[in-house]
């Protein structure tokens, strides 16, 4: 699968809390919990951000509670990837579970800016940030993981 | 084949002999907990599946705690969805408003979790059972449905650090200052992906209470659980709640030559009462340091520290004393058999004459859902285990942590203070 999209950066230790405040767990529509995707940490975000646009953040992505709400009000914007140093381990398998790619990279996590365009290609596990000419490969996830991913998820993959 | 703890009860789970860090498996699951917040969205994935029955109707676990009693109409609707759904399923195990505790206070008072099980919940707090001797971690919703449908999920084996704990507890340090300072010492990721298993002679005296604080926030280190292996306390502990369980025997308990990726230290006499500042729980520093911090709300409760030695020791130092008429002070009883011995202990009316309000079991507050929700501005001492921006309300406002004994004396001054600054004088 091949991705292209405008780069939305962010440092350390985005927190669910901050990617969906608790007030609005009170619905789990993706179309609704986007509306206010971020809005702890960056105003408007939701505004700002158009379908396929990418977050490239640092370490410990995800961290805090185990609310799906999280990854979902991120997928329910239209990002099409998070690239982090790091991922805090619930917000990863909730990325893994509900198929919204994900990769780790600290290289080019220090590398990119904000706007700038990344193209992605999953199967080949490569990172190319077109405005800085800059190639980088990322390890593939064991085959366990990509056996759920290949089938659209957890719930695909128990069938 | 020396294993952890943590290593043998994956290993049991999957049919093994034996697992290694950084295997894949999928393992059998003994007890799935979902709350109102997290169970909707599972129920929408169980219903997508087109799947009828949930796997055993004894080992799902609906606890409506977070929003209830219900705040608003949108939230009144998601716990609709869970105690329908439970209804529907016949569930055991449903708890909903007067029956209802915060989830990882009252599953293990119902006697739900035992040493050696595994146990598997929506929400990020379900590391808290580790205290029993069992593998207890937090998984996201999805995976809650894929275990209500088939009874097992996959699992990474993590890597065990080893923390020994020695030497005496100072006055007023409690589990709770424990763990702070172990967040302080290795980061909010410093154990990320992996097991934290808690040892030494200052947890084996530890009481259970204290215990499941310490388990409570291993993920405030990012791992995946904590795990004090069981003992004497432990096993009185677990008869006097398991009663509709027999309990694993032998305990579970790691081998003397398991391996663990790194081994901490910590001279306990060194640990004074610990304050988490904003905006991380790895902001720790010894309360006398933090200096003159005004207060405009106190919140004692939480999955973290609602518990009976908590409302004791916050008792202890409220007792006979009044609270400035600008600060809020909110106490919440986790569960309802808390509230109860609470009542009969008169704790309650201490904290009542204190100019403290008691509020039925709810994590509210603690996630800034309601029951003292923070303006722009404003900043509170709270016993919870997050102090995240905007964790307990406006973006601009700011949340401390520490223990009760701390929150109680810092309701007393409007500020955060030392418990010796009112106790006994």
């Amino acid at each position: 699968m091949r991705l292209k999209g405008r780069v939305h950066k962010f440092g350390d230790d985005v927190n669910t809390d901050e990617i969906i405040p608790a007030k609005y767990l009170v619905t789990t529509d993706p179309e609704e919990l986007a509306k206010h995707c971020l809005e702890g940490r960056s105003k408007n975000f939701a505004g700002r951000v158009a379908p396929g646009d990418i977050i490239v953040a640092g370490k410990n992505f995800g961290c805090g509670s185990s609310r799906e709400h999280a990854p979902l009000a991120i997928k329910g914007c239209g990002v099409s990837c998070i690239i982090a140093s790091s991922f805090a381990r619930i917000f990863f398998r909730n990325c893994i579970n509900m198929g919204l790619p994900i990769l780790e990279s600290r290289e080019a996590v220090r590398e990119t800016k904000e706007n700038d365009i990344l193209e992605i290609d999953l199967s080949k596990g490569e990172i190319r940030n077109t405005t800085r000419k800059k190639l980088y490969r990322v390890p593939p996830f064991p085959k366990f993981l990509q056996r759920i991913i290949s089938s659209g998820g957890l719930m695909n993959s128990i069938q | 084949m020396s294993l952890t703890i943590t290593e043998k009860i994956l290993a049991a789970h999957a049919g093994r002999k034996k697992v290694e860090p950084g295997e894949f498996i999928e393992a059998r699951v003994d007890i799935a907990l979902g709350n109102d917040i997290t169970a909707p969205l599972a129920i929408k994935e169980f219903r997508k599946s087109g799947k009828k029955r949930v796997f055993d109707n004894k080992r799902v676990v609906l606890v409506a705690d977070h929003f209830t009693p219900n705040k608003d109409v949108a939230s009144a609707r998601q716990v609709k969805i869970s105690r329908d759904f439970a209804q529907e399923q016949n569930l055991k195990y449903y708890f909903d408003v007067g029956r209802m505790g915060i989830e990882h206070a009252l599953l293990p008072e119902q006697g739900l979790v035992r040493p050696g099980d595994l146990v598997i919940g929506a929400d990020s707090h379900t590391c808290t059972y580790g205290a029993l001797g069992a593998f207890s971690t937090g998984v996201g919703s999805t995976d809650l449905a894929a275990v209500m449908i088939t009874g097992r999920l996959w699992f990474k084996v993590p890597e065990t650090i080893k923390f020994i704990y020695w030497g005496k507890l100072n006055k007023w340090v409690s589990g709770k200052d424990l763990i702070l300072y172990t967040i302080g010492d290795i980061g909010v990721d410093g154990a990320s992906y992996k097991a934290m298993e808690f040892s030494g002679e200052v947890i084996s005296h530890l009481s259970m209470d204290s215990r499941f604080t310490m388990c409570n926030m291993a993920i405030e280190a990012g791992a995946k659980s904590g795990i004090i292996a069981p003992d004497k306390i432990t096993l009185e502990y677990a008869r006097k709640h398991c009663s509709l369980f027999t309990v694993h025997c032998p305990l579970p308990t790691s081998d003397p030559h398991a391996h663990y990726c790194a081994i901490r230290e910590y001279d306990c006499s060194k640990i004074a009462p610990q304050v988490a500042l904003p905006h991380l729980p790895s902001n720790a520093q010894p309360v006398s340091e933090v200096g003159d911090i005004p207060l405009d709300q106190v919140v004692i409760g939480s999955c973290t520290n609602g518990r009976m030695e908590d409302l004791r020791i916050a008792a202890q130092v409220l007792k006979g004393k009044k609270i400035p008429s600008y600060i809020r002070l909110i106490i919440i009883p986790a569960t309802q058999n808390i509230y109860l011995q609470a009542v009969k202990e008169g704790l309650i009316e201490i904290f009542l004459e204190a100019g403290g309000v008691v509020s039925t079991p709810t994590c509210g507050p603690c996630l800034g859902g309601h029951m003292g929700v923070l303006a722009e501005g404003e900043r509170a001492l709270a016993t919870t285990n997050r102090n995240f921006v905007g964790r307990m309300g406006h973006p601009r406002s700011e949340v401390y942590l520490s223990n009760p004994a701390v929150a109680a004396a810092s309701a007393i001054k409007g500020r955060i203070a030392h418990p010796d600054e009112v106790h006994n004088q």
